[in-house]
């Protein structure tokens, strides 16, 4: 089911949570809303839900309109950050809650629900738990019980929050493919939040950046990788270096340290931002980049090495972070306390005064 | 090796906040027994004294059964009347936000705070024919002091902190999101109470239902003002002791008074091991 999102706003006291903001979700997709927290995609999770009311503005599930509905009556799944299992249930209690609670009228009879119940645990692959109480579960038990219990009643509308915010890093990347898996075979409209880039990036159909109660960007995943429109994006998608920009004597600089302009780069003051994978590292500076760096730490994380450095008679707000693979490493054998000098490959410039940015290459 | 040894000798010890498990447990157990267990033997010892025959003719003596009657019905109306009551007021503190909320928060504890002779004497004079709330039930034909209800009026009133103490620290922790789940699940504002919340809460409930009911069963300066004290009418049981001992029976009041001790005891006991099981599951041990 289509869902539409109008102008919706919302503040609580005096705190604008959400600035009037639309977004139009197409039947079948598969939308995260990212942000840092306090962004307003969780209240916008909740208002989708019907677990907060909107200031003003309206919402539409399909054609209907649903902006006045109650949650009971909105027929969404909902997953809960903390799961929010009932704990004097048992797993296949929980699951059937949804289906127990029904108007006789409409409520399968008991065998009925228990043949669902028993269908829906061994679609999330845990037939063997039904007796057990959510106490006795990991936590990535609980979240798949969470998720069966949500779907109980076949919604076309799957609201997930910060679903596995709290799982180790192994299980959550299992559980998201399995969840996208699920997405794809059942077909329901799926809206959830993350404050991770990566899960943001890897699950959705289309990503939602937001920041302070906006919409920053929306797009699917490569397009918002490949041109992120704002600062905020820029950074928010990681690792960004910046540089921050004087322009003189035909070059970008920034005290002793600068910068060669590519040829259709405009002649301006800006900033510069650089991802950490997009530079070359040597012991000698180019004819391209004259930036001189300290190695302080030098991280080997998996298939890359991360060498974190700051500028030396230059400034800049952040230590920069620059991703080697291990062979170009390995040819330098770079040292802390050592200098180099990286040369950018690639990098967007934010002209100052403007608020989207310009891809430059060298 | 040599380092392994080193390794196993520097392990720390598991260490507790507060230390010494002789120590601490022998206090507790000294008051235990100075407070509680030495003055029950001595009430023990003296019922003993008596021989089972004489023990038995003073335990079912016939106007002491009808204290005990009274007195279980009294406190069992009174402690039903309390859950409900409790729950609410609970309920209402917890729940809501309103000017003197935490006025009546410490309200509740008055009747714990009250000497119970003085909260006997105000509802007496209160519900007495010619006090303000007695006068007007009097017009409606209902009496209350001087009756089996005043005593369930007197018992629910001394008891009914219990109650409102046990229950509202739970629901305080219980969190909103299971609410919220019962609630996009479909749920009715009721169906969430009942299958979500109340859950939750029963087993708190119980014991507060419970620690209310004891209470009752030994309350005796609240009573005595309102009750009357019309034998095999409504004479409570601790009554039965205090007339006891006047007459300087003593072997006689502790007869009584442990059998109070002993349904008290069965009481609490039974409502812990049923809890304990309920909790377990809840904590998945």
């Amino acid at each position: 089911m289509s869902i539409l999102i109008d102008n919706i706003s919302k503040h609580f006291g005096s705190f604008q949570a959400l600035s009037p903001l639309s977004l139009d979700i197409n039947e079948g997709e598969m939308i995260g809303l990212l942000g840092p927290s306090g962004s307003g995609k969780t209240t916008l999770l909740r208002i989708i839900a019907g677990l907060e009311g909107a200031d003003s503005g309206r919402i539409q599930f399909g054609d209907r309109d649903v902006t006045n509905l109650h949650v009971r009556d909105r027929r969404v799944g909902f997953v809960f950050q903390n799961y929010a299992l009932f704990r004097h249930m048992t797993v296949a209690d929980n699951v059937a809650f949804g289906l127990e609670v029904l108007p006789k009228s409409k409520r399968p009879n008991a065998a009925a629900i228990r043949k669902r119940v028993m269908h829906l645990l061994d679609m999330v692959q845990l037939g063997h738990l039904a007796q057990r109480f959510p106490s006795q579960l990991s936590g990535g038990q609980k979240q798949r019980i969470a998720l069966a219990r949500a779907l109980a009643t076949q919604p076309e509308v799957l609201l997930l929050d910060e679903p596995f915010g709290a799982l180790d890093a192994k299980v959550r990347k299992e559980l998201r493919r399995w969840l996208r898996g699920l997405h794809d075979e059942l077909g329901f409209t799926s809206v959830f939040v993350t404050h991770d880039q990566e899960e943001a990036l890897e699950l959705s159909d289309r990503v939602v950046v937001m920041s302070n109660g906006h919409i920053e960007q929306i797009d699917q995943p490569g397009d918002l990788y490949a041109s992120p429109n704002s600062r905020f994006v820029f950074d928010f998608l990681g690792n960004a270096n910046v540089f921050d920009a004087q322009f003189s004597q035909g070059k970008w600089q920034n005290n002793v340290a600068s910068l060669q302009l590519p040829d259709e780069a405009p002649k301006t003051a800006g900033q510069i931002y650089l991802r950490s994978h997009e530079f070359h590292v040597s012991s000698v500076a180019t004819e391209q980049a004259f930036l001189p760096l300290k190695v302080v730490a030098i991280n080997l994380i998996g298939a890359e090495v991360r060498l974190e450095l700051t500028p030396i008679d230059w400034h800049s707000d952040h230590i920069w972070e620059v991703d080697l693979p291990h062979k170009a490493f390995d040819k330098h054998c770079f040292e802390k306390g050592q200098t180099v000098f990286v040369t950018p490959k690639a990098g967007y410039f934010f002209a100052n005064g403007q608020a989207t940015p310009q891809p430059v290459y060298w | 090796m040599a380092t392994h040894l080193s390794v196993a000798q520097a392990r720390p010890k598991h260490k507790r906040v507060l230390p010494g498990l002789g120590l601490s447990l022998g206090t507790s157990l000294l008051f235990i027994s100075l407070i509680m267990l030495l003055p029950m033997t001595g009430l023990i010892m003296q019922s003993v004294d008596m021989g089972w025959d004489e023990y038995w003719y003073v335990i079912t003596n016939e106007r002491v059964v009808a204290s005990y009657k009274v007195t279980l019905w009294a406190a069992f109306f009174a402690s039903i009347f309390n859950g409900l009551f409790g729950l609410l007021l609970a309920w209402v503190l917890v729940r809501y936000e309103f000017p003197g909320r935490r006025v009546l928060d410490a309200l509740v504890d008055l009747p714990f705070a009250l000497p119970t002779a003085v909260a006997g004497i105000t509802l007496a004079t209160l519900y007495s024919q010619n006090g303000w709330y007695g006068d007007l039930l009097a017009s409606l034909g209902i009496k209350v002091a001087y009756t089996p209800v005043g005593i369930i009026l007197a018992m629910a009133f001394t008891s009914i902190p219990f109650v409102v103490r046990t229950v509202q620290p739970v629901l305080e922790e219980l969190s909103p999101e299971e609410e919220e789940a019962g609630m996009t699940l479909g749920a009715s504002d009721w169906a969430v109470f009942r299958r979500v919340i109340f859950p939750a809460l029963w087993p708190a409930l119980m014991t507060g239902i419970a620690l209310s009911f004891t209470r009752s069963l030994g309350e005796f300066g609240a009573v005595i003002f309102i009750a009357g004290n019309m034998p095999y009418v409504s004479e409570i049981t601790s009554l039965m002791i205090f007339v006891s001992l006047q007459e300087f029976d003593f072997p006689a009041a502790s007869a009584i008074a442990s059998v109070v001790l002993m349904a008290s005891l069965v009481l609490l006991f039974a409502i812990n091991v049923w809890q304990a099981r309920y909790l377990r599951r809840l904590h998945g041990r």
